[in-house]
């Protein structure tokens, strides 16, 4: 059971839970939705750029615990970031779940994050993880929706 | 459990037909593999295995078209299983099965074949509210093509048609009815005998989707009087590939093939085409020759076993699962019909099914999670995905008992 340890950890239990920037952003200039047919997760990620700059971002929807904590810690890694800064966090966490990358040996600046380094080692729920983060940068990149299957 | 049913389970010799599957004395994650996802895909027993093996190492060719002794040996396995097929449905002719990828090819079929050809504009389809995306999906192109239209059977909150509203459904307008057996997502029996007869008055025909009642029932097409029935291999012990439409041969005859290409013609020039007579007509291409071999031998095997005493059996693995699993607080069961096959679908409050689903692969458990091809079934139970378990007759007592253990493995995970 350890590797279901490193899965459902409290944090994960607690964001799933309790979502942070669980909302709708009204004026939002930027949003996109994103689709997990496979097991039916729905996510509508917001976001309000100013100045190359993420003033606020937030998300609805429902899915499973993994991708609604991933989607909860999202928004609170991507706040106040830049473009670039956000791009980079996607890619990184991207690798980082694909196992493409050592967290802790390789430079990065995932930090809390890092606590989704254990779904690699569950293959069928790396999408559940990556979902938000691949809405949010279909939503910087102004597209409108995103598949992932 | 009272006595008298302990005794009647008893009679069921699971530890000796469990020896028929090799792939059941696995461990997974260190634990014994429990393999709940038979509505999916079933498990292939020992004959079935070396009966494929047997083709592949002895046998292979192509089917029909040598004069050669490997092509007249692959030929005679392969029609050879297109004749225990039509003994094991009780088909009134051989030409009447028709081998398909599996029940989604079947039903893609009798839509081209039947459904171009004779359904028009202004026209009614009739399908229902438990059908498995291929059974909605490939009806609504046509309606879509055609301008015809698409008519459901509703269902209510035990997950059972409503069939006076379908009786009232029907009228000189409806062209087709196609309609689930037995539902992959709620476990639902329908009363298909009746719903056939029903059409009949009206002069319709009515395919069966048998995916889930094939394995899980014995199905006799004269009696049932059903037009189409389409069933795979791979729910029913056979490998991956395999798969029947049955057709009356009436009906055959007068469609249109659905796909063109060798094995289906009879003569082949620039200006015109004439088509083989049946099965071959719909039979376009080389076929999963070792695949529908195998479903033949599946078919052997269901033969030599208690067909009677496994249903009974599968229907009291699910009678016990269904008290063990409702027993427990926050699991709730979607699909409570009163007639019902050996499937139970549930959710757990505040746990998303997929969740469930990776901390009981942990214990070894496998079981499905999502919405099952039946996204119009969890729109109208409202809920986004549901766990499923669906039981062999190899399943178990004690495999419900580590389901419901682990189950609450996960109450407690999520607390």
């Amino acid at each position: 059971m350890s590797e279901l340890n490193d899965l459902y950890q409290e944090v994960i239990l607690d964001h799933n839970k309790n979502p942070r920037n669980f909302r709708k952003i009204e004026n939002a200039n930027r949003k996109a939705d994103g689709n997990n047919p496979l097991c039916g997760d729905e996510l509508k990620v917001f976001l309000e750029l100013e100045d190359e700059r993420v003033q606020d971002v937030s998300f609805v929807g429902s899915g499973c615990a993994i991708s609604k904590a991933s989607a909860s810690m999202m928004t609170q890694m991507v706040k106040g970031k830049t473009l670039t800064e956000a791009e980079t966090l996607f890619d990184e966490f991207h690798r980082m779940v694909l196992g493409e990358m050592d967290e802790e040996a390789e430079e990065n600046h995932l930090g809390k994050l890092k606590i989704f380094a254990g779904v690699r080692e569950f293959p069928a729920r790396v999408k559940c993880a990556s979902l938000s983060w691949h809405t949010m940068h279909a939503a910087l990149h102004g597209e409108a929706e995103i598949s992932t299957e | 459990m009272n006595a008298a049913k302990l005794e009647k389970m008893s009679n069921w010799n699971v530890e000796k037909i469990r020896a028929d599957f090799p792939v059941l004395s696995q461990t997974v994650n260190g634990n014994p593999l429990v393999y709940l996802d038979n509505a999916a895909s079933s498990q292939v027993p020992n004959i079935v295995i070396k009966r494929g093996s047997i083709y592949l190492q002895e046998e292979h060719s192509n089917i029909h078209r040598g004069v050669h002794y490997l092509s007249q040996k692959a030929t005679s396995a392969y029609e050879g299983a297109r004749e225990k097929v039509k003994r094991f449905i009780n088909a009134g002719d051989v030409k009447e099965c028709i081998f398909v990828r599996g029940a989604t090819e079947g039903i893609n079929l009798v839509v081209n074949g039947y459904g171009r050809k004779f359904i028009n504009e202004g026209d009614e389809v009739i399908i229902s509210a438990m059908e498995h995306h291929a059974n909605i999906v490939p009806w609504q192109m046509l309606c879509e093509e055609k301008g015809a239209v698409l008519k459901v059977i509703p269902m209510n909150e035990r997950g059972e048609l409503i069939i006076d509203e379908y009786e009232a459904m029907l009228s000189e307008r409806t062209k087709f009815v196609s309609v689930v057996h037995i539902s992959n997502a709620l476990g639902t029996t329908n009363p298909v005998k009746q719903m056939i007869e029903s059409a009949h008055k009206f002069g319709v025909p009515v395919l069966i989707d048998a995916a889930q009642s094939v394995p899980h029932s014995i199905i006799d097409v004269q009696d049932l009087d059903c037009d189409f029935l389409a069933f795979s291999g791979h729910k029913m012990f056979a490998p991956t590939g395999s798969g029947v439409l049955y057709g009356k041969k009436e009906i055959l005859e007068t469609m249109n093939p659905f796909m063109g290409g060798g094995d289906m013609i009879r003569t082949v020039t620039f200006e015109k085409t004439t088509y083989a007579g049946l099965p071959n007509k719909f039979e376009a291409g080389t076929p999963a020759i070792a695949s529908n071999i195998g479903l033949g031998a599946a078919i052997d095997y269901l033969g030599s076993i208690d067909r009677e005493a496994a249903i009974r059996y599968e229907h009291e693995l699910l009678e016990y699962a269904t008290e063990k699993l409702s027993a427990i607080e926050g699991v709730k069961l979607i699909g409570t019909a009163q007639e019902k096959a050996s499937v139970v679908s549930f959710t757990i409050e505040n746990v998303h099914p997929h969740d469930i689903g990776t901390i009981l692969d942990q214990s070894g458990i496998a079981i499905r999670a999502g919405h099952h091809c039946a996204q119009p079934v969890m729109q109208f139970f409202q809920i986004p995905a549901t766990a499923r378990a669906s039981f062999a007759f190899y399943n178990t007592r004690e495999e419900v008992d580590v389901l419901a253990n682990s189950i609450q493995k996960v109450i407690d995970v999520f607390a």
